[in-house]
């Protein structure tokens, strides 16, 4: 039988595989993004990047719970100016560069993607969902004109596909998602990390120095994947699934949900960069068996029962 | 269930190695267990969590790092006292593989640090040992006495060399080297210190062909190889290091010594 097909596309992004690296990991440096995609990713998606400069918080900033890794980096990141510099002197024409924004209002997000956009960044991510940092991310995600008025600003910008990263931190993700779409959001991806906390016992102190974090890997995948099965029911442009993908099982599961790509970043602490070699492999096999010539036809498959 | 959370530990004893350098002294069998060149995360309660390399395990279950006063993490890691608490998350990262042979170590200042316990299983196997201490001025010394000890096992040799002449003999670390493998087939050199050192080390040992392992340093957050604030090249400090051999260092060369990222990703020169 002739091997599987895993290329996918979403607007104008064409990937050879459907695995991509979720944002805020890894993706401080062009050499580690390239590192990744050499690893198998079918796109990369950058830490986020603010208008401004920001450090972030003190450490710790991660910490390992059951089922999963709590973290507040506090969007550190260094600033547009500098990050359009660092990507002006890099190679970065043959990569499937996704670039994560964030910022406060619908002039930030325009200004960002302004300066950008005369370099070959091949899409843009706007993290409106940021579970832990004032002013920025989930509580944007919380006011709908804001949300709205943000999109409709970096479409005005720009032609490149604008995905949108919601935040499953707000009581009806179906709402923001509609909006999203449409505002002119070209996919979706769903979600970020939830809202959570760990203490130290021994001390009585909060881990994390920020105290509260977001919630990432295999604890929130059975929420992430609801969030993309209630979604793919209510909008009809792509989603991108996000939340505690590990293994092949984890993809496919998605996939069945209504995604059309996956993203992976807690993945990475667990198996290491091979995450995505050995995920592509599973999805190959899972079609196989199936006798699907394609990963793109089993998405939303799970609809299909009443 | 478990999972990497930090440990809680007291410690067990401070030891004064210089006016601005201590070792803290704790119990904790992983880090007991650590092999040279790894590192633990350590958690300064209310302040920060930061990177420090192991400089002591013994068999039973204690485990020391060495801190120099500099920034508000390490000055609070610096006054703390017996008895004070600590969380420890760790040992990670790639150590030092250590070798029979002749091998030649250059570090300085808390550089050294990594280096003692690799130093230590070095003269288990009977290696000869070349130790390069080099320090700007004799008042900035650690762990001479111990390598001294150490050393006192097995054939070896410690050059000490200051840029004031003050202790050793007058000039860099970097300065020894040549003289030494001249003479001598070395069949591994190890270095930890600055990064310009670090630089010089590896020009050095290029043009003599001999293989190297270096211990670098960047500013870490996760400590586990996810966030990519230690990014060096298309390395990671923290998972693919801190311990690079030659092939690793020569491909990140031109970031070696010249630049590094500060805590928002920003590139900083060195």
């Amino acid at each position: 039988m002739q091997e599987p097909d895993l290329s996918i596309e979403i607007s104008s992004l064409k990937m050879e595989s459907p695995l991509m690296l979720a944002s805020g990991i890894l993706g401080t440096s062009i050499d580690l993004l390239r590192r990744v995609f050499e690893a198998g990713a079918g796109a990369v998606v950058t830490k986020s990047v603010g208008y401004e400069q920001r450090t972030g918080y003190n450490n710790p900033t991660i910490v390992e719970v059951y089922g999963g890794y709590l973290n507040a980096i506090g969007l550190s990141n260094p600033g547009i100016k500098e990050f359009h510099k660092e990507l002006s002197r890099s190679k970065i024409d043959d990569l499937p560069l996704v670039v994560s924004l964030f910022g406060a209002d619908p002039l930030e997000f325009r200004e960002m993607i302004s300066l950008l956009d005369e370099l070959e960044v091949k899409a843009y991510e706007l993290n409106i969902s940021c579970p832990h940092v004032k002013g920025f991310g989930a509580e944007v995600c919380q006011d709908s004109k804001l949300v709205g008025e943000i999109i409709e600003a970096v479409k005005t910008e720009t032609q490149k596909p604008v995905f949108v990263k919601l935040s499953p931190n707000v009581t009806d993700i179906v709402h923001t998602a509609k909006l999203a779409e449409d505002t002119g959001a070209d996919a979706l991806t769903v979600a970020n990390t939830f809202r959570a906390m760990a203490i130290d016992i021994e001390t009585g102190r909060p881990i994390l120095a920020n105290k509260i974090g977001g919630l990432s890997g295999p604890a929130i995948k059975p929420i992430a994947v609801r969030c993309v099965y209630e979604i793919y029911q209510n909008v009809d442009i792509p989603i991108i699934g996000c939340g505690g993908v590990v293994d092949w099982e984890d993809a496919i599961e998605f996939f069945l949900a209504g995604a059309t790509a996956i993203q992976i970043g807690t993945g990475i602490a667990y198996e290491g960069l091979s995450v995505f070699e050995k995920i592509k492999q599973g999805v190959k096999d899972y079609l196989i068996v199936k006798g699907k010539r394609s990963v793109r036809e089993i998405v939303g498959l799970a609809h299909g029962f009443r | 269930m478990v999972s990497d959370k930090p440990r809680i530990v007291k410690v067990l004893d401070v030891r004064e190695e210089s006016q601005t350098v201590r070792s803290l002294i704790f119990e904790d069998d992983p880090c007991s267990k650590a092999k040279p060149g790894q590192f633990v995360m350590v958690w300064i309660l209310g302040v920060d969590e930061i990177p420090m390399s192991i400089s002591m395990t013994k068999a039973d279950g204690l485990a020391g790092f060495t801190v120099r006063k500099v920034g508000e993490a390490s000055a609070a890691l610096f006054d703390m006292k017996v008895g004070s608490l600590l969380g420890v998350r760790g040992p990670y990262g790639k150590h030092f593989t250590n070798i029979i042979g002749d091998v030649m170590i250059v570090g300085a200042g808390t550089g050294l640090a990594p280096l003692m316990p690799l130093s230590e299983v070095l003269t288990q196997n009977l290696s000869s040992i070349y130790m390069i201490i080099g320090g700007k001025t004799i008042d900035e010394f650690v762990f001479v006495d111990r390598a001294r000890a150490t050393l006192s096992k097995t054939k070896s040799e410690i050059i000490i060399t200051t840029e004031d002449g003050s202790y050793g003999t007058k000039g860099l670390a970097t300065d020894a080297m040549e003289p030494i493998l001249k003479e001598r087939q070395i069949d591994m050199i190890y270095t930890c210190g600055p990064e310009l050192m670090i630089k010089k080390v590896l020009e050095i040992a290029q043009e003599f062909s001999v293989p190297i392992q270096a211990s670098l340093e960047r500013i870490m957050k996760c400590g586990i190889g996810i966030c990519g604030s230690c990014c060096i090249g298309r390395y990671r400090v923290c998972k693919d290091g801190p311990v690079f051999d030659s092939p690793k260092l020569e491909e990140i060369i031109d970031e070696l010594g010249s630049f590094k990222r500060d805590h928002s990703g920003r590139v900083a020169m060195i």
